[in-house]
């Protein structure tokens, strides 16, 4: 089990507990975060669910896959390098302590 | 309606025979009581009246969705079994087809249909959503459907493909078909299939190049097999799939939208107090009412699900509907409430099948949500709303209704 931490554009931020497995984004809609819509519910097709990857993060991620990469053209908010689909994020022990910010908006 | 259980075999649990029919005119009046009698009986059941296995608790719908290798669609996503019996169509390359071959597919028709180009045309369909609320607000009294949940979609989406003028008629009947041939060999398919050549014949024709205008959805389609990507043969067959699923699905999407807000005005109210609530709105209605309301998958192996063995080749039936209201996943199920988190339900699908247009009708139902809420004070239901029958589809035939401007 791991805990990784959501910031909201207004600086607001949630810390929580996540289980093995599951992506970002389910971690956020079970602990009823706003600001993750993820309308597809996971299925990497709608970019709802976008966040910005804290910097000293990036590199421990896995690379953006190709489908990922089109939908992160799509975001509702601007894409910057550290853009991700938090669905696309698989949680592991390694990523204890992530931190990930909200965009203003997802649609 | 009775169940009873079949001897336990091998161990596994024994599975509930049921002997309801899911495709039966009474049952589509009212499916809600049969719908929790098929999730009550257990995980997985079997139909005696067409010879299927049924899933409809959530989190059996989800896992056969889930794993298209077990529960394929290469041999149908209707009853109708493709390895024993010769298709009503040439098979769809994308709703039709399996890994790898459909990940091909569908990876052109998703980028037709990316968040991106959801930008571009946002503003369109926006624009048209208005237009047709100042004719609803000229009329005061009108039919929900036709005027509305029909003349909308049918106002940009066949110019959003490139379609031609002529002939767009064909459009909801040739719908109407595909997803009535989807079911079991009843009145409404043989129907349906039976007066389906001069729709075939228009959509044929209607996907070929030449006959789509620069720049639509269909264009960028063709567009693909200049990349490579797809073969000429295969490009009419892939913009078939968006005349085939991308019109009936959204009229009938919006029709639910409408109708819940018309019966709900405690939710109308909080959508005019609050016009960023469109897009749940209508995402909230695709769950209560599931437009989409069955698909069937196909085993390719014996597979034991949630303790039910089941054989090789036997099909399976989801009841995405019957999933969406499934008490041990949604808190309230019965309950039309637009500010539900309704991430997760199955009115789209889910997984690799998951509706390929799903930005379309989301944006249709946002826009079209946000210029009514905008505009209107109240929708009042005027006379008895008249259902339309098919075996796949869920939606009204008429809803007749009068309006209160803002």
């Amino acid at each position: 089990m791991s805990a990784i931490t959501f910031i909201h554009p207004d600086g607001r931020s949630d810390h929580i507990e996540t289980s093995d497995g599951e992506s970002a984004m389910q971690a956020a809609t079970r602990h009823g975060i706003d600001g993750i819509l993820a309308e597809c519910g996971g299925n990497a097709m709608c970019a709802t669910c976008h966040v910005y990857v804290d910097e000293a993060w990036l590199a421990r991620l896995p690379a953006v896959a190709d489908d990922e990469d089109a939908l992160l053209d799509g975001t509702a908010t601007e894409r910057l390098p550290n853009s991700r689909l938090s669905c696309q994020i698989q949680l592991t022990p390694a990523l204890d302590g992530l931190v990930l910010r909200l965009p203003e908006r997802q649609v | 309606m009775s169940a009873s259980s079949s001897p336990e075999i091998n161990g596994s649990s024994a599975v509930p025979r049921l002997d309801v029919d899911p495709f039966a005119m009474n049952f589509f009046a009212d499916p809600y009581p049969t719908h929790e009698l098929l999730r009550e009986a257990g995980p997985v059941v079997y139909l005696d009246k067409w010879n299927v296995y049924g899933v409809a608790r959530y989190a059996e719908v989800h896992a056969v969705l889930n794993d298209p290798a077990t529960f394929c669609s290469s041999r149908g996503v209707g009853l109708s079994d493709f390895k024993k019996e010769t298709p009503w169509r040439p098979p769809s390359l994308i709703l039709e087809a399996d890994p790898p071959a459909h990940t091909r597919t569908r990876s052109v028709l998703s980028k037709v249909l990316s968040p991106t180009v959801m930008k571009q045309v946002r503003d369109r369909f926006a624009a048209a959503a208005e237009e047709r609320v100042d004719a609803l607000l000229e009329k005061r009294s009108f039919d929900a459907i036709t005027d509305l949940a029909e003349a909308y979609p049918l106002s940009i989406f066949p110019d959003a493909l490139g379609l031609k003028p002529e002939g767009r008629e064909h459009l909801i009947p040739y719908a109407s078909l595909v997803f009535n041939a989807f079911g079991p060999p009843n009145q409404l398919r043989q129907d349906a299939i039976a007066r389906s050549a001069p729709h075939q014949a228009y959509v044929t024709e209607q996907c070929q190049r030449d006959n789509l205008a620069p720049g639509g959805f269909g264009a960028c389609i063709h567009a693909r097999v200049d990349d490579g990507e797809i073969t000429a043969a295969e490009a009419p067959l892939l913009v078939r799939s968006l005349l085939s699923a991308g019109l009936d699905t959204t009229v009938n999407g919006i029709g639910a939208a409408v109708y819940c807000l018309a019966r709900f005005p405690d939710q109308w109210q909080r959508l005019r107090d609050d016009l960023t609530l469109a897009r749940n709105a209508f995402e909230e209605a695709v769950r209560f009412e599931s437009p989409v309301q069955t698909f069937f998958r196909t085993t390719t192996r014996e597979v034991e699900l949630s303790g039910a063995r089941i054989g090789e080749g036997e099909k399976v039936l989801m009841f995405l509907a019957a999933a969406n209201r499934d008490p041990r996943r949604w808190d309230k199920p019965d309950s039309y409430d637009i500010t539900r988190r309704s991430s997760g339900h199955v009115g789209f699908g889910s997984g690799i099948h998951m509706c390929v247009g799903q930005l379309v009708a989301r944006l249709e139902g946002e826009v079209m949500l946000t210029a009514l809420a905008k505009r209107i004070a109240g929708i009042e239901i005027t006379g008895e709303p008249k259902r339309r029958f098919n075996n796949t589809l869920r939606g009204l035939d008429s809803l007749p209704v009068t309006i209160t401007p803002a």
